[in-house]
């Protein structure tokens, strides 16, 4: 019997020549990140562990990146980041991207491939959930606790229990020109529910796959957790090495699912079948399509988040809002800096993203995670009081954009902006037909 | 520190379905300092906090973990259902609900980081319980939990339950967490040593 191409990986890290799902096994880390939310708590435990004057293990793989309360007020939140500031320093730690500097990159799951961080076949953990994102590298990603990135800090090592691989193929050859990546992940979701994948890797597969950018794919594996899923994943290709070998000199090593490799199931989808999908308040697999909830009233949307603040989502939302007014309050936040500095370059028809988005009146954020999660009072976007707000981003559970009398519907770029045009919730395909570019 | 017994009674408090971790402790509360003594008193108050209303301690609802004001609850079993703990990866979550004073939890399913940070950190004890207690167990209810036995005892409804046995991660729970568990089995020597 073969095995997956997440079983290859933690073979290939634990030193075994084959593991077997269930089965528990000590991985050597390749990457840890952290950032401003949990980095402070998980350097505070390192150091309780192993000492005031430990060493982590490996400085070049140990990478900071704050992102989560940047420009915010809020004391303690500056605290965190001072905190990080400080380890960083004091380990010498190379790969750390501080606020105010040029190093700032902004949302880490965005940023960690800008880096050249997310390497075919390398184990990445992460202490937040949408680490797997990077399993669109072919990469084992996944999130985990301040007490596990401790233990990794001092050792190199963590304990993880090999996944079952649910797989799912998409049949087809390309996206029809309304679809995204984000309206197949809430179908899937949607189909097997938030805890449908569970303890479990969710593999995209299929000939429709080659035909996603990186960015598609990392909008697929950034919300396999949003199904309960350990780790996302996809196969890497010429796609992958061109996106990786442009990031870095580091070499990798890529694996592919075998043949005879068992799978807990199989998903077929084929990409012509799919149509704008939306997950309604208050749970991402609460599915509808964009056309079922035509006419549901708003009052804000958001296109931002390390789901849908790439720069691929920007020029899908533009190219729909270009040259109109929009009904409600938009917020455009970049994941990143570069992808901010690509607002600016990026053009439709010779009008630059961050026009587009002006002249109809967005309101434009700084790099960083902003109202995705909450977070201080003051932070750019949060629902502080009972909006109904239709967002790019991956979570809508009660309170998550900051307010518990808000009501959070998920959508595809497409769909936020063709929402934040009529001001109601809108099926894409109204304006795609009309300006497909 | 947590605790080694193998029997816990307490005061159960019911909650939902997919409880997420911006319900068990909003992302406006994360900054706090876990080390600060004060500080750390803060997670348990507003532990819980990000439940609506009306699903707070069930079946009746409204009733917050911790009253106003309290940083510590009464109740400290959570009996939840299935899919406890979704959503990020915050181990403030678990961490919140030990604060809170919570000893354990019983729900059918967790989501993978949450039970994973509450046995790795040694927060609180995730048993699995055979089926959705959430439906049987009212909030204040006497429940005592007997792991080597496998079940819960409600003392109230006088009923009993079944939990599953803890498999894989018991010898990390009885330890305490995943570095009592790596310095007993050699992986890591003692601190400052």
């Amino acid at each position: 019997m073969g095995m997956t191409l997440t079983e290859k990986i933690l073979a290939k890290k634990s030193g075994n020549s084959k593991v077997s799902p269930g089965e528990s096994v000590w991985v050597d880390v390749d990457v840890l990140m952290t950032h401003d939310v949990c980095g402070p708590p998980a350097i505070q435990i390192f150091q309780r562990e192993f000492g005031e004057n430990a060493r982590v293990w490996d400085k070049e793989k140990l990478v900071i990146i704050p992102d989560h309360y940047i420009f915010t007020k809020d004391k303690y939140a500056n605290r965190n980041v001072d905190i990080l500031r400080a380890f960083a320093a004091d380990q010498d730690l190379p790969h750390y991207y501080d606020v105010g500097t040029d190093r700032y990159k902004g949302v880490c799951h965005v940023a960690l491939p800008e880096e050249g961080f997310t390497r075919p076949g390398e184990v990445l953990f992460g202490t937040d959930s949408h680490t797997c994102t990077a399993g669109a590298f072919g990469q084992f990603a996944t999130g985990i606790g301040n007490t596990d990135a401790a233990f990794i800090m001092g050792t190199g090592k963590l304990w993880v229990k090999v996944p079952e691989t649910m797989r799912f193929v998409f049949e087809g050859s390309k996206l029809p020109p309304y679809l995204m990546a984000k309206d197949i992940i809430l179908k899937i979701i949607g189909d097997i529910g938030v805890d449908g994948a569970t303890y479990r890797t969710m593999e995209f597969a299929g000939s429709g796959i080659k035909a996603f950018t990186m960015e598609d794919r990392m909008t697929l594996t950034n919300m396999a957790i949003e199904a309960g899923g350990k780790n996302g994943v996809v196969e890497t290709d010429k796609i992958t090495r061109e996106y990786v070998k442009a990031r870095t000199d580091h070499p990798f090593e890529e694996f592919k699912s075998d043949p005879d490799a068992e799978y807990h199931s199989e998903h077929f989808y084929n990409l012509n079948d799919i149509v704008p999908m939306v997950a309604k308040p208050h749970s991402p697999d609460n599915k509808a399509t964009a056309e079922e909830l035509e006419g549901t009233e708003l009052t804000r949307a958001y296109i931002g988040s390390c789901t849908g603040g790439k720069l691929s989502d920007f020029r899908a939302a533009a190219e729909i809002i270009k040259g109109k007014t929009l009904k409600i309050d938009t917020y455009i936040v970049p994941a990143t800096t570069e992808i901010a500095k690509g607002l600016e370059t990026e053009t439709i028809m010779g009008e630059t993203l961050i026009d587009i988005f002006k002249n109809a009146g967005c309101k434009i954020g700084r790099a960083s995670c902003a109202a995705c999660l909450g977070g201080p009072s003051d932070t750019f976007g949060r629902l502080n009081e009972d909006e109904i707000c239709i967002s790019t981003t991956n979570r809508n559970y009660p309170g998550r954009m900051g307010s518990k009398a808000a009501s959070v519907y998920l959508a595809s770029p497409y769909t936020v902006a063709a929402s934040a045009v009529t001001g109601t919730i809108t099926d894409p395909r109204v304006f795609i037909q009309e300006t497909v570019i | 520190m947590p605790q080694k017994t193998t029997t816990i009674k307490g005061k159960a408090f019911v909650l939902g379905k997919n409880i997420d971790t911006d319900q068990i402790i909003p992302a406006a509360h994360l900054v706090y300092s876990l080390e600060d003594p004060e500080e750390r008193k803060l997670y348990g108050k507003y532990a819980l906090s990000g439940v609506p209303d009306d699903e707070s301690g069930l079946p009746q609802g409204n009733i917050p973990l911790t009253k106003e004001d309290a940083t510590e609850s009464e109740f400290n079993i959570i009996v939840g259902g299935p899919n406890f703990g979704c959503g990020s990866s915050r181990e403030h979550a678990p961490a919140c609900l030990e604060i809170a004073g919570v000893k354990a939890i019983i729900a059918p399913t967790y989501a993978r980081i949450f039970y994973r940070n509450s046995v790795d950190g040694g927060f609180v004890i995730p048993y699995e319980s055979l089926e959705d207690l959430s439906q049987k167990v009212h909030t204040h209810d006497e429940l005592e939990i007997d792991q080597e036995k496998q079940v819960v005892k409600n003392l109230t409804q006088n009923e009993e339950y079944k939990i599953r046995p803890l498999g894989s991660v018991a010898d990390i729970v009885s330890a305490g967490g995943i570095f009592a568990y790596a310095r007993e089995t050699g992986m890591v020597e003692s601190v400052n040593s």
